[in-house]
């Protein structure tokens, strides 16, 4: 019992594959945009890589870059198959290569679908690692002295520009982190001798925050000094302070930005993988009915064309046979010359009724 | 007697028009890059008019538009043209157009040198209208109480973050300015009183910056106040003090930003007075060839188009 069995004439099979060649050539279209979708993502990634802690989201980039580049290879090669399918005599050049090749495709598009599934799943790791990232960054954001941390205040003051966003979860992140460097700080003035002893850690803290936390729509000049103690400052009311510094944390702000063009990308990559099941389904048709009019030897007949040969649970069955026998290549199985007992126990004949005249053998050897 | 004939048999004349009504398209297709160019120019100019104080001039961003808009009519027309020239009961409709058609082909040549020559003359209005504007800017940092002024401080610090740069000619400029509201200084406080009876004309002026000025890149975290005074911080000498703040004045960098746009759209427009001068090429028959010969302005094809080519 063929699953999704429909049959073919000739006309139809011609036109089956010429609408198969021009849909995989509008894949490799969708194949190289697939591509450039996953450069586009790996660029935006790498554009803030310094405030996020591991790199295990560069995962989904690649995915889409590899997958985009064998859906054009892949598809391609399909566009050239499925045109010489309209032709019996030529699909014999392709007829042994079809079914690897309707396989592969098969994997193929499962990995499409993968990565549009990643990009939906990476959301919780991607917090994680922004949530560490940038706890770091603010903790290296004064050490420019240091090699491999030079440009991290850079980038962090960038990122609060751009985004519009101060510290981790908001500004008061850069009340517990000592963000002036000791080399800019007077160590010979009591003030500043009397708040680092006042730490327990010898820190310098203070409350407040750098220049890039800014917000360019407060009506007055930027307070960063002092920003929670409402008399140093004149007029320094509740509505001020609102409109003084970026609300938001960074951290909500780039995962926002990060799902927002990942839901994008994915929700494509899905369309994308729609169609590709649909060129898969299409040449699987096309595979199926080329071998059955082969097998039938009249090109011009009508033939059947199918997804699976039997239903569902027998081809997984026989396949899992294939695969257990696989494992069984090297035992000797079908050797005749082992007695392996296949007769039926009534047909045996018991030892005891055949008498090898022993004697006679021995005075024959005997006599001659 | 016809100027350069060239003979042509059929094939060549098939050829010929092919080639004319490729390079028509081509040129259909630099009008209309013109027509988005002169859109984009004129999103820019629009975007930071607060710069200018609300007052730059938009001539060469409407001229733009303008040509690009005829380089699409004019280039299509003349395709169209050449696409029937082959076919002489096609073409014998188009025959009395043509000398309109040339004579306003010249005229758009014309033009567009006009807008090729503005692109680069008008940089000099832009630079003045620049200056004049930032001037205002910053004297009207303050007043984001001031209808018509709220957003002047927001737009002025937003530029100075985008294009990097302070004040109009340096920073200096802001120490002139009075860029802190009287609502947000205590007046009851003696050092704010001092520093205002001090200055002549009562602004409270000092030695500091906006936020805006400062530079990501520098090293220490920003010190936008008592900028010249050395002893005000600790290990800074103002002299020697490059990456603290945006040394760039904005003046500079607006007009250079803009200077390189209205360059590039001006070499433009004149490689498509190369390509206009070239395509035009007109469809002649036999009795016309002595009219063209006399309009030898245009460039080689058109001679080659009226002895032969579509003289059928």
């Amino acid at each position: 019992m063929a699953v999704g069995k429909v049959t073919f004439t000739k006309a139809e099979r011609e036109k089956l594959a010429e609408v198969l060649w021009l849909l995989n050539w509008i894949s490799v279209v969708t194949g190289a945009i697939l591509f450039g979708l996953g450069l586009f993502l790996k660029i935006e990634i790498q554009k803030w890589q310094e405030v996020m802690s591991d790199q295990g989201i560069l995962y989904v980039p690649h995915m889409l870059i590899t997958t985009g580049l064998a859906a054009c290879c892949i598809n391609f090669l399909g566009g050239k198959i499925c045109l010489d399918c309209a032709d019996t005599n030529k699909f014999l050049r392709w007829k042994l290569v079809m079914m690897p090749y309707v396989v592969c495709t098969f994997f193929f598009t499962s990995c499409v679908l993968v990565g549009a599934l990643m990009c939906y799943s990476i959301r919780s790791q991607l917090e994680e690692s922004l949530f560490l990232g940038l706890r770091n960054a603010m903790r290296y954001y004064k050490d420019t002295d240091t090699p491999g941390r030079c440009y991290l205040k850079r980038t962090l003051d960038l990122l609060q520009i751009q985004f519009h966003c101060c510290g981790n979860t908001g500004y008061r992140d850069w009340f517990q982190v000592q963000w002036i460097s000791n080399r800019y700080l007077d160590m010979t003035s009591s003030t500043v001798v009397d708040r680092l002893r006042s730490n327990v850690e010898g820190k310098y803290l203070m409350d407040g925050v750098p220049f890039s936390c800014c917000s360019t729509f407060s009506p007055r000049p930027c307070i960063q000094q002092q920003v929670s103690n409402s008399s140093a400052h004149f007029n320094y009311d509740q509505q001020s302070q609102q409109l003084n510094l970026w609300r938001r944390g960074c951290r909500q702000t780039l995962l926002d930005h990060y799902t927002g063009i990942m839901q994008s990308i994915g929700l494509t990559v899905l369309l994308i993988w729609l169609f590709e099941l649909l060129v898969l389904t299409g040449v699987r048709y096309l595979q199926t009915a080329m071998e059955n009019v082969l097998r039938l030897g009249d090109p011009e007949s009508e033939s059947d064309g199918w997804i699976l040969e039997n239903s569902l649970a027998e081809t997984a069955r026989s396949n899992f046979n294939i695969i257990k026998n696989l494992g069984k290549c090297y035992q000797i199985d079908d050797d005749p010359n082992i007695n392996v007992p296949t007769a039926t126990a009534e047909q045996e004949v018991p030892s005891q009724q055949v008498q090898i005249p022993v004697t006679s053998i021995a005075s024959r050897l005997r006599s001659h | 007697m016809p100027f350069m004939p060239v003979k042509f048999n059929l094939q060549k004349r098939v050829k010929l028009a092919q080639g004319l009504w490729m390079l028509y398209w081509l040129s259909v297709i630099v009008g209309i890059l013109i027509f988005s160019l002169g859109i984009f120019f004129k999103i820019e100019l629009r975007k930071r008019s607060e710069m200018m104080d609300n007052n730059e001039s938009h001539l060469v961003p409407n001229l733009l538009i303008l040509v690009g808009v005829l380089a699409c009519g004019v280039n299509a027309f003349g395709g169209k043209v050449c696409h029937d020239s082959l076919d002489p009961i096609k073409f014998a409709k188009w025959k009395p157009m043509l000398k309109p058609y040339m004579l306003l082909c010249c005229g758009f040549n014309v033009l567009l040198l006009l807008t090729a020559l503005l692109c680069f003359l008008m940089q000099f209005a832009m630079y003045l209208t620049l200056a004049e504007g930032l001037k205002n800017g910053i004297k009207f940092y303050k007043d984001t109480d001031t209808p018509g002024r709220c957003f002047m401080k927001r737009t002025l610090d937003m530029t100075q973050i985008e294009f990097r740069c302070c004040g109009n000619n340096n920073f200096r400029d802001w120490f002139e300015v009075q860029w802190i509201s009287n609502r947000y200084l205590d007046m009851s406080n003696d050092e704010v009183k001092d520093r205002l009876l001090s200055n002549v004309e009562g602004k409270y002026l000092m030695d500091s910056v906006p936020f805006s000025c400062c530079n990501p890149g520098s090293p220490r975290p920003c010190l936008q106040h008592h900028l010249t005074n050395n002893s005000a911080h600790y290990d800074y000498d103002h002299r020697t003090e490059e990456l603290n703040i945006w040394t760039r004045g904005c003046r500079e960098a607006l007009f250079s930003y803009y200077s390189s746009m209205m360059n590039s759209i001006g070499a433009l427009v004149i490689a498509t007075i190369f390509l206009e001068v070239r395509v035009r090429p007109q469809p002649a028959s036999a009795n016309q060839h002595r009219a063209w010969a006399t309009l030898s302005l245009k460039g080689t094809v058109q001679h080659l188009g009226k002895s032969s080519c579509f003289s059928l």
